[in-house]
């Protein structure tokens, strides 16, 4: 017994080592973990069981069958975080440079079958210089199988990625397929091709961090949803997002205690809105001072700062939270935007994540750009997504919500549950200057001005829309909190089925 | 008694005057702009009368919109407040035209003092001491050694033209005056074109403290002690103080007697100051003198009031109403300590930069003072603004006075040094953290106070108060606490594996390049291994730690950052990180970014929309050119050079909204 026993320690030490100490001191040099240590910090203590440890590749050319590597550049795995069970990988890149073998796909696909059988996220810790060359094909037909998993996987259980090292080639289409992408700002980077190619191709010199490090693509690109200033915060953040997440489509939000009154009144938002229309106010007040403990997680916050996007807690039970910046762009709904909220609006509905919508809209953004990029299309998604979201969904109008962009934002048409407004919403078509200069065209300035009076009057206030029925109640800013809270118990058993389909056709 | 007052003035001033109308069952009217409409002192008043656009001088500066406001509401009565139109003689004239009570002193007197070279004569001829100097003509370097002997050492010569630092010459002896007379003459006509000099005695060690006067209509005027202010910024008061660590009773009394005397002189009736500057290289106390009086109530009245008892707006409101002075000068006593520090909109890590907008938080230690004059034990807060409420960029930075009384100084600086800890303001910059290190200071709590004091002390601006290793074991307890409560919450989730997970109890904390170990077992606490005496609540979400550390009674301002907590106490602000000791062992494989070298960047100091951009790449600056503009709450901030040099790269254009700290351009 003991032998077999001192077998089974020998083997597993030699796996602990990946790659060797060599590799795993020029890995640490370069301010990063190996895959082992960043699930310790991203696992509760003692929680993760390894799986596969002893695979090894299958490769025999170019003298690959004399360098095996138990693990074969990946370790996969479960464990949890605070509590809930959570599948991982974590490419190795001590490990022929953390390169994809058929082999190392195959362990990466046994978790996200677990995952999708038993319903728990999977969450990817991407290393990796890329497709192993020495097997061909064989590591090209490796990554489709996990694109298929992360596919079959997508809107089922949630997938997040974290971007710790390279990424480039093929192996981007798996993370850019999953829920959220975190990476590590100077030391992780993304690309289709890298900057070598692009030289040849274009001509264009371009660094790895400004074609595709973490700025880049939280910020430019929005392929990429947070930017960490490195592994351990990433990891660490990793682990209170997870915190908002639910397990998968069926189970429904998580819940944790909280001490914070689910009736707490916040008398300084009775004076967010501005004396005048035209000077901003963040809104990131307004969302921090409803949700529970002021604890927001923003997703994307570098990108279409025009609209804010992310997830917070109502009496301990996360929502998703979209809203309108007013302090960029005014607050526009642009092509950047658009995308931004409609994709994550259709992960709360796949997850079963009420929605708080916070409504400040001018309109869409004009300008030619803005057209000929398709506006139409992109905005379209938003639209579409907020309209086919059978979750319950509450909207809080805090100024203006003018023209098409009114109806975007969770409007009662579009099957809204609860529209609440405050008393400084202003419903209309557009602006009132605007309105009326259509209205009354080639009038004097005068009578414009005057008629713009009569159309502020009319218009710039929430009742003509409440007396329509479109405004549920128009409540005191103070008592935001307490509203939705309220409405969100009430919805708690909410049933709304759209009719069967294969699935949509969003205007992708 | 006046029947109804009507309070021409604005925010703290405003609502303390009216607190005391209401205790003295007077009805209260409030004036106010367009940018006040929602402000706390509108609200407070029984009646508030809309008086125009938001800058001053359409509206709290207009006398005619004051009176018909008294016309239309029947105010009997009004209290200027401080500043505005509280010195303006042809106010006080058209109320009395109109037969509305002025809460003020008489015409004559504001007109007398309001003169700054008739008031020294006004003093002088009281019999108040004033700065020894000789104003008339200098024929030559002998006359000008005559003057400087009688004078007395050291004296200063000035150009009479000078300003800025330029022409001014000091001489310690009979010497430097034969040296330095001619060269001051010949820079003042190389510098201003006027050769004229004068010559006056130079105050080492200055020190500002003014005497308090309170007179009544029927000739009876008092002192109510002195007030230091010493610590000034740019000649704006941050801290006041009475007593006055520096005046003796003897000193006291020679100086309330010639103040009063300067008061009776032109028949002062009312609360009125007396300002002096004294020397503080005279230990006899006789080095006083006469600087100026305002006839009105002052900021920093408070002060008096703590130690004295004496309610001065309620005493201002009798005597307008013609009542007789209840007090005499026996009653007048010192009782205690006070403080005062005037809590500014401005940012002192960000070279006292004003600050205006939205208060996202605004919490003060104790709620503004109703009852007792000393606030609530001994803490009290005179404010004009609310949570949620705006400091505009109209009027006065000030957003609070915070007042606190204690048996001795330095239990007036504790109370102080505490209620700064809990009081809390987001949303701007603010100068709590500044004022909360003054307090702390070994100088101040020496009472060694100049009016250079924060030029002295804080030559190259504030960068947080000098923090104690004592204090950084407390807090790296506190944030490993907190960091405890967290995780056993995250741990409280439904849905889990198995069993609740207990959270780690142990944790390495790092503070700037200080690292604790913190480890927890039972009620035991330990740092780095040694016991540690820790008595603390924290429930997640808590904006506010109050700890008992080892002893030392702690209010910390916490805040969640993404690897510990952003911990703000005793004037200071710290980064904690927080991590399980498990995980803080990798800790050592990341890489400590450099902060990059911004001094080369123009930086946006504030969100605000780039208005104008004035150079363009490869253009050469000089240091204190204009480059950009940018427009935050509708005020224009001119950013300017550093220092000269060449412009690398502009990465912004006017038109955009830019976040604080965006790049506006690189300098090579």
């Amino acid at each position: 017994m003991s032998s077999n026993i001192a077998e089974l320690e020998k083997r597993r030490d030699a796996a602990r080592m990946g790659g060797g100490q060599k590799r795993i001191d020029s890995q640490h040099a370069k301010g990063r973990l190996t895959a082992r240590e960043r699930l310790e910090v991203l696992l509760d203590e003692g929680s993760f069981e390894e799986y596969d440890m002893y695979v090894e590749h299958n490769c025999t050319d170019f003298g690959m069958d004399e360098t095996k590597i138990p693990g074969d550049g990946v370790v996969t795995g479960s464990g949890t975080i605070n509590g809930r069970l959570v599948f991982v990988f974590s490419q190795d890149f001590t490990v022929f440079g953390g390169s994809l073998s058929e082999r190392h796909a195959q362990k990466i696909c046994k978790v996200m079958d677990m995952a999708l059988k038993v319903g728990a996220p999977v969450i990817g810790l991407n290393d990796s210089g890329g497709a192993r060359i020495q097997e061909g094909v064989a590591s090209l037909g490796g990554y489709a199988e996990v694109f298929q998993r992360n596919v079959n996987a997508s809107g089922v259980v949630p997938q997040i990625s974290l971007i710790m090292g390279p990424c480039a080639g093929g192996a981007v289409y798996s993370p850019a397929m999953t829920d959220f992408i975190f990476m590590v700002k100077d030391s992780s980077y993304m690309f289709v091709t890298g900057p070598d190619v692009v030289k040849t191709v274009t001509n264009e010199v371009v660094t790895q961090e400004e074609l595709g490090g973490a700025v880049t693509h939280t910020a430019k690109s929005g392929v990429a949803d947070v930017a960490f200033e490195n592994d351990i915060e990433a990891l660490l953040a990793a682990r209170d997002f997870f915190d908002y997440l639910p397990e998968n489509n069926r189970i429904g939000v998580p819940e944790r205690p909280t001490d914070d009154p689910w009736d707490r009144i916040e008398e300084s938002l009775d004076t967010v809105i501005p004396a005048s229309a035209n000077m901003p106010y963040d809104m990131h007040e307004v969302i921090k001072k409803t949700v529970d403990e002021g604890d927001f997680f923003e997703v994307q916050p570098t990108h279409a700062g025009n609209i804010i996007i992310g997830f917070g807690r109502i009496e301990g039970r996360t929502v998703g939270i979209v809203a309108n910046q007013p302090i960029v762009l005014a607050g526009c709904l642009d092509i950047n935007a658009s995308k931004k909220a409609g994709r994550f609006v259709r992960f709360c509905d796949a997850f079963e994540i009420p929605i708080i919508t916070f409504v400040d809209v001018p309109g869409f953004l004009p300008g030619v750009s803005q057209e000929h990029n398709g506006i139409i299309k992109h905005g379209a998604k938003l639209l579409f997504a907020y309209a086919e979201a059978t979750v319950p969904k509450i909207t809080i109008i805090t100024r203006k919500a003018y023209g098409g962009a009114y109806d975007v934002m969770a409007s009662k048409h579009l099957r809204g549950d609860l529209n609440y407004a405050w008393p400084t919403a202003e419903i209309a078509v557009m602006g009132a200057k605007g309105a009326v200069e259509i209205i009354f065209r080639g009038k004097t300035t005068e009578e414009i001005a005057e008629r713009t009076k009569e159309y502020e009057d009319r218009f710039a206030n929430p009742f003509v829309a409440a007396s329509k029925g479109f405004i549920d109640e128009v409540i005191y800013p103070h008592s935001t909190r307490r509203r939705i809270a309220l409405g969100l118990r009430k919805l708690r058993n909410k049933e709304l089925e759209n009719p069967w389909k294969k699935h949509d056709n969003i205007p992708l | 008694m006046f029947k109804k007052i009507l309070i021409a003035n604005r925010g703290e001033i405003a609502c303390r005057v009216i607190r005391t109308a209401k205790k003295m069952g007077i009805a209260t009217v409030a004036v106010y702009s367009d940018a006040d409409a929602r402000a706390p002192f509108v609200q407070m008043a029984d009646e508030a009368v809309h008086i125009g656009p938001s800058p001053a001088a359409q509206s709290y500066l207009i006398a005619e919109k004051i009176i018909e406001a008294c016309k239309q509401t029947g105010a009997d009565a009004v209290h200027p407040g401080y500043g505005f139109l509280s010195e303006r003689t042809s106010f006080a004239q058209a109320l009395a035209d109109n037969g509305i009570a002025f809460v003020g002193p008489p015409i004559n007197a504001i007109a007398a003092m309001g003169d700054k070279i008739e008031s020294k004569k006004l003093a002088k001829l009281a019999g108040v001491n004033v700065v020894p100097g000789f104003v008339g003509e200098i024929e030559s370097t002998e006359h000008a050694v005559q003057i400087s002997n009688e004078i007395g050492y050291p004296v200063m010569m000035k150009a009479s033209a000078g300003g800025g630092g330029k022409g001014m010459r000091l001489a310690y002896n009979e010497n430097d005056v034969r040296e330095g007379f001619e060269a001051t003459k010949r820079e003042g006509l190389n510098s201003f074109g006027d050769d004229r000099v004068f010559i006056e005695k130079f105050i080492l060690n200055p020190r500002h403290i003014e005497i308090q006067i309170l007179g009544d209509q029927h000739g009876n005027v008092l002192y109510l002690n002195e007030r230091e202010c010493s610590i000034q910024r740019r000649h704006q008061k941050v801290v006041e103080e009475a007593p006055s660590p520096f005046v003796t009773p003897k000193m006291r009394k020679a100086m309330g007697e010639q103040c009063v005397a300067l008061a009776k002189a032109v028949g002062y009736y009312s609360a009125g100051t007396v300002e002096l500057i004294v020397s503080g290289a005279d230990p006899t106390g006789e080095s006083f003198y006469f600087l100026e009086m305002n006839t009105r109530l002052q900021v920093e009245h408070p002060v008096t009031e703590c130690i004295t008892g004496v309610d001065l707006v309620e005493q201002m409101i009798r005597v307008a109403a013609g009542e007789k002075l209840a007090l005499t000068q026996d009653d007048v006593k010192i009782d205690g300590w006070a403080i005062e520090n005037r809590v500014y909109a401005e940012d002192p890590y960000r070279g006292f930069l004003p600050s205006t907008g939205r208060l996202v938080r605004y919490n003060p230690p104790v709620a503004g003072w109703t009852g007792d004059i000393r606030g609530v034990d001994g803490v009290r807060v005179d404010d004009g603004v609310r949570d949620g409420g705006e400091v505009s960029m109209f009027y006065d930075p000030m957003i609070a006075k915070l007042i606190t009384w204690g048996a001795t100084r330095d239990e007036a600086a504790d109370k102080q040094v505490a209620a700064l800890d809990r009081f809390e303001l987001e949303g701007l910059g603010h100068n709590i953290d500044f004022l909360s290190a003054i307090m702390q200071h070994p100088r101040f709590r020496s009472g060694e106070l100049t009016t250079g004091f924060i030029a002295e002390e804080y030559p190259d601006g504030f960068t947080g108060a000098a923090t104690s290793p004592d204090l950084i074991r407390s807090l790296a307890a506190i944030a490993a606490f907190a960091a405890t409560a967290e995780a056993d919450r995250a741990r409280q989730v439904d849905g889990q594996l198995g069993d609740e997970l207990d959270p780690p109890l142990a944790w390495q904390v790092k503070i700037g390049d200080v690292v604790h170990d913190v480890a927890f077992e039972g009620e035991e606490v330990t740092i780095d291994g040694h016991d540690f005496d820790l008595a603390i609540e924290y429930t997640p979400g808590d904006r506010m730690i109050e700890a008992e550390a080892e002893g030392d009674n702690l209010s910390v301002k916490i805040a969640k950052t993404r690897m510990g907590f952003k911990m703000t106490t005793r004037g200071a602000i710290h980064q904690a990180r927080v991590l399980p000791a498990n995980i803080a062992r990798l800790a050592a494989h990341m890489i400590d970014k450099v902060p990059p070298d911004l001094s080369r960047f123009l930086l946006c100091p504030m969100p605000g929309l780039l208005v104008a951009l004035h150079v363009q790449e490869g253009d050469k600056v000089e240091a204190g050119q204009a480059l950009a503009v940018v427009e935050a709450m509708k005020m224009e901030n001119i950013l300017r050079a550093e220092k000269t040099g060449v412009v690398k790269t502009v990465n912004a254009k006017a038109g955009e909204s830019l976040a604080v700290d965006a790049i506006i351009l690189e300098m090579e």
